[in-house]
């Protein structure tokens, strides 16, 4: 097999506005990131030949993509819609990357938006979690219980105290501050996170990822086509999947999930290691999420991730920047999509506040993560 | 359908008594027996949900047996914030993944003692609680 390493790029990139958007429908705002990602490639929506996108999650119905693409006046010759949960967006690209390499499109969008801090009254059908039938008479009903529990048996294994997860949502908090697109902008302390009111326990407030409005996309295309977009275009270095359970019922441990064998691809892949990222864009819907996938992407071992997140390792200026745009924690949840964003205007530099670039980014990698701590995906971006 | 305040359906917190798999499963538990299907190719347990093929080989063919009840806690957790209306003069609660002696775990409540009383590896056995219209299995240290 051909290894594909570097023959594909992100040529543009949208974010919308973050936060609440009491006026937009989920509608609105993927349109809103589709126009934006089309004007930063200063390509026409008739010169793009595929959408992917990710379900609704208050409107699950037939292909979503072909009803986008057509809203925004692409007539597609690839499109689809896919259902990983937060690993869709990274899965997007990834699957962009697959269609041009088969000759079956040129240009690919990849957008997801979602409406999750004020109400959508558009039409539709809510979609399914899916096994929360045999969680929810137990009075198990969120995605922070899920998380918490991987929490609970971390700690329970590693040690790891609820004080180390503050380490990234304080940090987290830092960048968001720095980010005009960001929802929570004030800084935090250990108090703050150690007094904010317990969720489930083990998780506090402060270890909780954002309900937000808002979308992003991006524009994938070949290496050689790539010199023809007026942006410095990023290239797709490495990805990778994997998926070791789907609900808990299942999980053959919480500790380590899909980002392994994930990361081990995406790194094989590239031919580079975790010794060579810049920086990290590591899904945090949670803060265990992000500590056990630095972890599990060998930034450190398994168990050592409290240590790691310690003394400034993972702010802008430390060893491996950790969510320069404030991610899920403090700059908005939309399942990663605009870690991947944060992930090319790193690469390109000068395209976000000075005080947050970090200097001589070459590469770096994101993470996707999804459903309960099931689903997986891995990119390895690097600088052209 | 009732919807919360963002305008999303409440959700439903009980268990589908017609899923045709799980039917007998939810029958047993009526009976106060815990069971689960076990195949009669490769002899393990199938794990929950029930389902009609072996999540291990793909064998067509089970039984249900009775299971010894015990089990050790995998994980626990503590609810502080209610995401539904039964909930919430319960909080706080514990909800744990509790591993079952001969396979398979199940989402339920360690009951008998308080949230911060649960730990893990702890060994627990089953009891049941009933309700109108279906009985849920739940987990008692053992002492
Ligand atoms: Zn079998």
């Amino acid at each position: 097999m051909a290894n594909i390493s570097g023959k594909y790029c992100i040529v543009g990139i949208g974010e919308t506005v973050v936060g609440k958007r009491p006026d937009a429908t989920t509608n609105s705002l993927h349109l809103e990131a589709i126009k934006a990602c089309l004007d930063d490639a200063a390509i026409k929506n008739s010169q793009v030949y595929g959408l992917l996108t990710n379900q609704p999650l208050n409107d699950s119905h037939r292909s979503y993509a072909v009803k986008l693409a057509h809203m925004a006046g692409i007539n597609p010759l690839f499109a689809t819609d896919l259902a990983l949960g937060g690993a869709t967006p990274i899965a997007m690209v990834q699957h962009a990357v697959m269609a041009i390499n088969a000759g079956m499109a040129t240009t690919v969008v990849c957008v997801h938006a979602r409406k999750r801090s004020t109400a959508d009254p558009t039409p539709g059908h809510p979609i399914r979690r899916g096994d929360e039938h045999w969680e929810e008479p137990w009075g198990h009903f969120a995605a922070a219980g899920g998380h918490a529990f991987a929490a609970s048996r971390h700690m329970y294994e590693f040690g790891t105290r609820s004080e180390d997860l503050a380490e990234i949502a304080i940090s987290t908090r830092k960048h968001a501050s720095l980010n005009k697109n960001a929802t929570m902008r004030k800084p935090i302390t250990l108090e703050d996170h150690q007094t904010s009111r317990m969720i489930v326990a083990p998780l506090r407030l402060l270890d909780c990822s954002l309900e937000s409005d808002g979308g992003g996309a991006v524009l994938v295309t070949s290496a050689e086509r790539a010199r023809d977009f007026p942006k410095k275009p990023v290239a797709i270095l490495g990805m990778g999947q994997h998926h070791p359970h789907f609900s808990l019922l299942d999980a053959p441990t919480l500790t380590t999930l899909g980002g392994k064998k994930s990361s081990e691809m995406a790194y094989k892949m590239s031919g580079l290691g975790p010794k060579d990222m810049n920086f990290a864009q590591i899904y945090d819907c949670f803060t265990i999420t992000s500590l056990i996938t630095l972890e599990d992407y060998g930034f450190c071992k398994k168990g050592e991730g409290k240590d790691f997140v310690k003394n400034g390792r993972i702010t802008i200026g430390g060893q491996l920047p950790l969510n320069t745009h404030g991610g899920l924690l403090s700059q908005a949840h939309l399942e990663g999509q605009l870690h991947i964003t944060e992930a090319v205007k790193q690469l390109r530099g000068n395209e976000v506040e000075p005080e947050r670039q970090v200097a001589n980014a070459q590469v770096g990698i994101v993470s996707g993560h999804g459903g309960s701590l099931a689903m997986h995906a891995t990119l390895i971006l690097g600088a052209l | 359908m009732s919807k919360d305040e963002r305008g999303r359906p409440t959700r439903r917190g009980e268990p589908y008594m017609d899923e045709p798999e799980a039917k007998p499963f939810w029958a047993a538990c009526r009976e106060h027996k815990l069971t689960a299907q076990r195949c009669s190719s490769c002899k393990k347990i199938f794990g929950f949900p029930p389902q009609a093929f072996c999540p291990h080989c793909l064998a067509t063919e089970y039984e249900w047996v009775a299971l010894s009840g015990k089990g050790t806690v995998y994980s626990q957790i503590a609810y502080h914030r209610s995401w539904h209306p039964t909930y919430q003069d319960k909080i706080p609660y514990n909800v744990s993944l509790v591993d079952l002696q001969e396979g398979g775990r199940l989402v339920t409540n360690i009951v008998g003692c308080a949230p911060e009383e649960v730990k893990i590896g702890m060994p627990v056995e089953v009891v049941f609680e009933d309700f109108p219209d279906y009985t849920l299995p739940k987990f008692r240290p053992v002492k």
